[in-house]
């Protein structure tokens, strides 16, 4: 099925050769913090984790999104997913390899990084979430390949593809759930010790997700001639739409047993995020955004007669994105190590190396995508023409 | 051979392979299993408590800190954002932030507090870390193997201390005075404060309360008849954030006359 990628148009050859170029670039700023080590970044001994662990965290929801086109398919037998199924699976494959490659630069000495396999440790989050996560890699890339083989073939998938989709629907949870008690389990780090973390991680994801899902799928049927239809477009966006709503509902849980308890720790977190804290306020324009794109995302989505036009969606959906990327992928990681344990406020700006390294690895993600997204236009193509 | 047969023998070998490698792992040493002195001083629980009223002025915990540090090699590292620091000097409203006094006396106000590793009992650090490059010993200290630590810092997410320090950059051209029967550390690994396991394994202590003049006063908080015990038994002590759990092996106590305590 791989030799499809090496034939395409000029445009998708185009669309590689940036990839590459970004690729090449954020793999030379690699090649730097590898000889330089971490100090080239702008983290620090208090903020000691920036943002490849906030992209991580971000994608591994990413990741765990696909499952919302694979319950109502598999579970509920909603047949207009029936074509996108394989799509989201190949997103959770891409979002996958991501989240390591971004673990992987985040890591001081990460010629070592075996040494999580060759001294597995229970008592760690992190030994769990890298099961969870390869888990996860390996059952979207083999029941997605498989089932594609057999399309290409005119045959029906083999059996046990249906056993590991059923069991890759908690799996997806698990990787998010796994990844929230990274954070959730720290005592002293009051913006993450929180039960409903692993709930809100799994409601932005639920909304991130399916948005980008959706917008993937048009500019598909932009660009090819994979045409997904209005109606799963359609219903994939009202689950946008709760989902969106649930992560709103969820956040502002937080904001009221931290104000109206007037615990000066679990205020400190918030207050650090929307109004600023000791003068610190580097983060205030970042949330009012991402407050600002929520409610006019689920504004948009909400009214059917808006949804409906494509257009405005697409705005919409936009919006939602923006607003769970810059609420998880950037706020939720960074404000946990506000204040540090002395009560003090150390800021975070990420240094040009650290952002041309995390430029080149979602290049690396688009790149595996775009392959992954090319086999399956292509074998859909060959299809139509045969039947 | 036909291709059944090369595919058991491949079976065969890998098998082979495995019951090889675990055989081996009986002979693998854990870092904690280090060999013992005769003289070796030896706990069930090491513990430190400090006697705030002996130090007065901020160059009694200067002392203390150059001293560590120099023994240790631990760099001198300017730009905060990438200092690297065992044991160092707080003053009471940040070392104990959670203790919100607004009226704190001008005395307690303006005393110095070092602060270094608690040594927990239930120290976070140990739990989260993904390679046991972080371990606990039968004796209470917590330690690295800095040859295991794959640097994730997910420790220094964990200790609510600030106690811990990422190399994160070279740390042996800051090294002021070399001291050539210490280790130094490669950069992108963790590093803190070891309560000197390795003087105590020649029978001595550590070297910060060598040089303290009185100020920590060092021994097994389980055993009652221990000096630390005795101090505690005399003296109001504070330990750092235990609501949380942690089990912090460092108390400190005002000292002197107990006066403005």
């Amino acid at each position: 099925m791989l030799e499809k990628v090496l034939y395409g148009s000029k445009r998708y050859y185009t669309w590689i050769v940036f990839l590459m170029i970004i690729i090449i670039f954020g793999f030379t700023a690699y090649l730097e913090q590898f000889n330089t080590g971490l100090g080239i970044t702008g983290m620090s001994r208090d903020v000691t984790w920036g943002l490849y662990i906030s992209q991580f965290t971000f994608m591994v929801g990413v990741a765990a999104s696909a499952v919302m086109v694979a319950i109502p398919y598999y579970l509920h037998d909603h047949k207009t997913f029936g074509p996108i199924v394989i799509l989201g699976e190949f997103l959770a494959v891409a979002a996958v390899i991501v989240c390591m490659l971004f673990i992987l630069c985040d890591m001081g000495q990460p010629t070592r990084f075996l040494n999580i396999v060759l001294h597995p440790t229970p008592n760690s989050v992190m030994f769990w979430d890298m099961c969870v996560l390869l888990g996860y890699l390996l059952l979207n890339l083999i029941i997605g390949w498989t089932i594609l083989g057999a399309d290409k073939k005119g045959i029906s998938a083999p059996h046990w593809t249906k056993v590991l989709t059923y069991i890759a629907i908690p799996w997806a949870v698990s990787i998010h759930t796994v990844t929230a008690f990274l954070y959730a389990g720290l005592p002293g780090r009051y913006y993450w010790l929180t039960a409903i973390m692993a709930g809100r991680f799994l409601a932005s994801a639920f909304a991130a997700g399916p948005a980008l899902l959706i917008i993937l799928c048009l500019i598909l049927r932009k660009y090819t001639s994979f045409k997904t239809s209005k109606e799963a477009i359609q219903s994939l966006a009202v689950i946008v739409t709760y989902a969106m709503i649930a992560n709103v509902f969820f956040f502002l849980l937080e904001v009221f047993t931290a104000f109206y308890s007037n615990i000066p720790g679990h205020m400190a977190a918030l207050q650090y995020l929307f109004v600023g804290l000791n003068g610190h306020n580097n983060l205030v324009p970042f949330m009012w955004t991402a407050a600002i794109l929520a409610f006019l995302g689920i504004g948009l989505l909400l009214v059917p007669s808006m949804r409906r036009n494509e257009k405005v969606l697409t705005i919409a959906l936009a919006a939602v994105f923006i607003a769970a990327w810059l609420d998880k992928g950037i706020g939720l990681v960074l404000a946990g190590f506000v204040p540090n344990s002395f009560e003090r406020v150390t800021e975070y700006i990420p240094s040009s190396t650290e952002l041309a390294i995390v430029l080149g690895v979602y290049a690396i993600g688009f790149l595996i995508l775009t392959i992954l997204y090319k086999m399956v236009v292509a074998v859909r193509e060959q299809s139509m023409v045969e039947h | 051979m036909n291709r059944r047969d090369f595919l058991k023998v491949i079976a065969a070998a890998g098998i082979g392979g495995i019951v090889v490698m675990e055989g081996l792992d009986d002979f693998r040493v854990e870092a904690a299993e280090m060999n013992k002195d005769s003289n070796a001083l030896q706990a069930k629980h090491w513990g430190m408590v400090i006697d705030i009223s002996k130090f007065q002025k901020p160059e009694d915990i200067q002392r203390v800190a150059n001293a560590c540090h120099q023994y240790h090699n631990v760099p001198d590292i300017k730009d905060p954002k990438h200092e690297v620091k065992w044991i160092w000097k707080e003053d009471f409203e940040h070392a104990f932030a959670e203790m919100e006094s607004k009226y704190l006396s001008e005395k307690i106000k303006t005393m110095n507090f070092p602060v270094l590793c608690n040594h927990c009992e239930e120290p976070m650090c140990v739990r989260v870390c993904p390679t046991k490059a972080t371990f606990k010993r039968p004796d209470g200290i917590v330690v690295m193997d800095y040859h295991r630590c794959i640097g994730c810092r997910y420790c220094m997410a964990g200790c609510p201390y600030g106690a811990r320090s990422f190399n994160f950059i070279d740390p042996r051209p800051h090294i002021g005075m070399m001291n050539h029967d210490y280790p130094t550390r490669a950069i992108g690994v963790v590093e803190k404060c070891t309560m000197c396991v390795e003087r105590l394994n020649k029978g001595l202590k550590p070297i910060c309360v060598e040089v303290s003049r009185g100020g920590i006063i060092f021994g097994d908080l389980n055993d009652p008849n221990s000096e630390v015990r005795k101090v505690l038994r005399s003296n109001f002590a504070i330990r750092r954030k235990a609501e949380l759990g942690t089990g912090p092996s460092v108390y400190y106590v005002i000292g002197g006359d107990e006066e403005g305590a």
